[in-house]
């Protein structure tokens, strides 16, 4: 809350503001990350395990093993998301199950499936990335900023 | 088995940190997952990811993070080869798995499932 809002406001609303603040529920911090650390890791060793078994079955190596290991991710993440398991997980482990790429699948997915009754065009094709899409675009633009500079520096040979 | 570890440990930091943007800092988790995207996206043009990923295997390729990381891996990649367009069609050369899969098993998903509630 900036000071130049809160001069704005009628002392009946920075009275309001107070009572807010007084029964804003704490949120469990230290509990919330434990889950998270948790769930989160979970999910990353099992994505290690896909890995050693695209390594092991497929003759992937371990830097290329990455891409279908994320896709397999996503595919799991489709049926959890489908069955309503997702939720329930999301619900317990906060970020734990949102920063994985797991939680990306689940967002487009879970937007493609709660739009179908709109229609396939309108609905699954023009919502589905309502919530991905911010990672999307600001991946992508930070990746262009980032793959520039660094390529003009490489150019002009200062790296 | 020292990998698994180590996937658990790291991925599960980058999750602790994602949460405490949650709770802390009161991102919404679109705001978090942007940010941590951005920040893998800056990470790697300081060559720093990929010894992590070496480090820490899934726990490194797992996390959205990642997906910023080979974002500007792609364009790098492409971009020695072919100069500054390369930035531009090298971009999505290895997220091209992550993205394909999310469009197609989310378009099957919405095909199979009907939404619940």
């Amino acid at each position: 809350m900036g000071d130049k809002k809160k001069q704005k406001m009628t002392p009946e609303q920075q009275q309001y503001q107070q009572l807010e603040q007084k029964h804003e529920l704490k949120r469990p911090v230290v509990k919330n990350c434990i889950k998270a650390f948790l769930v989160g890791g979970l999910i990353c060793t099992i994505g290690q395990a896909i890995t050693y078994f695209y390594i092991y079955f497929f003759n992937f190596t371990e830097q290329t093993a990455g891409n279908p290991t994320v896709a397999t991710m996503i595919f799991l993440s489709m049926l959890l998301t489908g069955f309503g398991v997702y939720d329930h997980i999301g619900q317990f482990a906060g970020a734990g199950s949102a920063v994985p790429v797991t939680g990306f699948g689940n967002s487009v997915i879970s937007a493609a499936i709660e739009h179908r009754t709109e229609g396939f065009v309108l609905g699954v094709g023009g919502n589905m990335f309502k919530l991905a899409g911010s990672v999307i675009l600001f991946g992508v633009f930070a990746a262009f900023v980032v793959a520039l500079v660094k390529t003009l520096l490489i150019m002009m040979g200062v790296l | 088995m020292p990998m698994f570890f180590w996937a658990f440990v790291v991925g599960g930091l980058i999750c602790v940190f994602g949460q405490l943007m949650f709770d802390i800092v009161k991102l919404t988790p679109a705001h978090t997952m942007s940010l941590l995207v951005v920040i893998g996206a800056v990470l790697d043009g300081f060559g720093l990811y990929e010894p992590l990923m070496d480090f820490a295997g899934a726990g490194a390729t797992i996390p959205i993070t990642s997906f910023g990381n080979s974002l500007v891996h792609g364009a790098l990649q492409e971009a020695e080869q072919h100069g500054l367009v390369g930035v531009l069609t090298g971009m999505f050369e290895i997220t091209s798995s992550g993205i394909s899969a999310a469009v197609i098993f989310g378009f099957i998903g919405a095909l199979i499932f009907k939404p619940k509630g």
